[in-house]
């Protein structure tokens, strides 16, 4: 089967291009990424500012269910047209990864599918290679965290 | 010098990408290998070479001929190095789908 999700690292020595396809109009594709409360609902972290203009800027955390800090990242908006393109920087904060440059590309295919096109650019080689290590250790920590929530839901 | 090569090394230039897909289809000797680029027999061996210290190829002696061959455990080890990364960005995209068709028929 042909996955939806496309990760290419080998495009050059320091980048990582995620592609895929959704069975959205751009339209909502773009506001999934531009109206903070459907940010927050599919990203789970909360957004703390999220400012959609040219020299705008952008900050999301996420806290575990004791109110710590467990996640947050900010950069700023270099460019943004709609249901174009957002070009922005990005850094996790206390995570010792240096701002990494993403050009996020929307376009439409028909009236109910798009193509979001990201391109990450990284410091160095090395800086990429630690990023595509990362999510093992994320990824686990929000199933965690999420195992939580619904535990303590329970409990109620 | 200790040389530092691993796979990621190995698909950083575009002319040893090509020799992974030229190799793809099937084992060749590094004379075939060469005469699919415009560059010097020499430069084409320097990136076998690498390619051969980072694993993703393999030798085989047939007859007096050394064909090169991908091997399949290096190629797996580039895939599965990316899988966790995509399966977290596969999560989240779905995720978004999910969130922004329930908004849509909401409006």
């Amino acid at each position: 089967m042909e996955q939806k999700t496309k990760v290419h690292a080998e495009n050059g020595p320091q980048e990582i291009t995620v592609t895929r396809t959704f069975d959205l109009p751009v339209e909502l594709l773009f506001k999934a990424y531009t109206k903070p409360e459907l940010v927050e609902q599919w990203m789970g972290n909360t957004v703390i500012k999220l400012e959609n203009k040219p020299h705008g800027s952008y900050r999301f955390e996420k806290k575990d269910s004791n109110g710590q800090v467990v996640f947050s990242a900010h950069g700023t908006i270099h460019d943004l047209k709609e249901n174009q393109l957002i070009t922005r920087t990005f850094e996790m904060d206390n995570a010792g990864f240096p701002a990494q440059l993403e050009f996020l590309e929307f376009g439409s295919i028909d009236d109910s599918k798009s193509h979001l096109n990201i391109k990450m650019v990284f410091r160095s080689v090395e800086d990429r290679d630690n990023m595509l290590k990362l999510p093992f250790a994320y990824g686990l920590n929000m199933a965690h965290s999420q195992l939580q929530t619904i535990m303590e839901k329970l409990k109620q | 010098m200790k040389l530092r090569r691993d796979v990621f090394q190995a698909i950083a230039d575009p002319t040893r990408r090509a020799i992974i897909s030229l190799l793809a289809i099937n084992a060749m000797t590094p004379t075939a290998i060469a005469e699919n680029f415009d560059y010097s027999r020499q430069t084409i061996s320097k990136h076998i070479q690498i390619l051969t210290e980072c694993e993703i190829l393999e030798q085989e002696q047939k007859g007096r001929e050394i064909y090169y061959q991908l091997n399949p455990h290096g190629m797996r080890e580039i895939a599965e190095f990316i899988e966790p990364f995509r399966k977290h960005w596969d999560d989240q995209f779905n995720k978004l789908e999910q969130v922004m068709k329930s908004h849509q028929s909401k409006q």
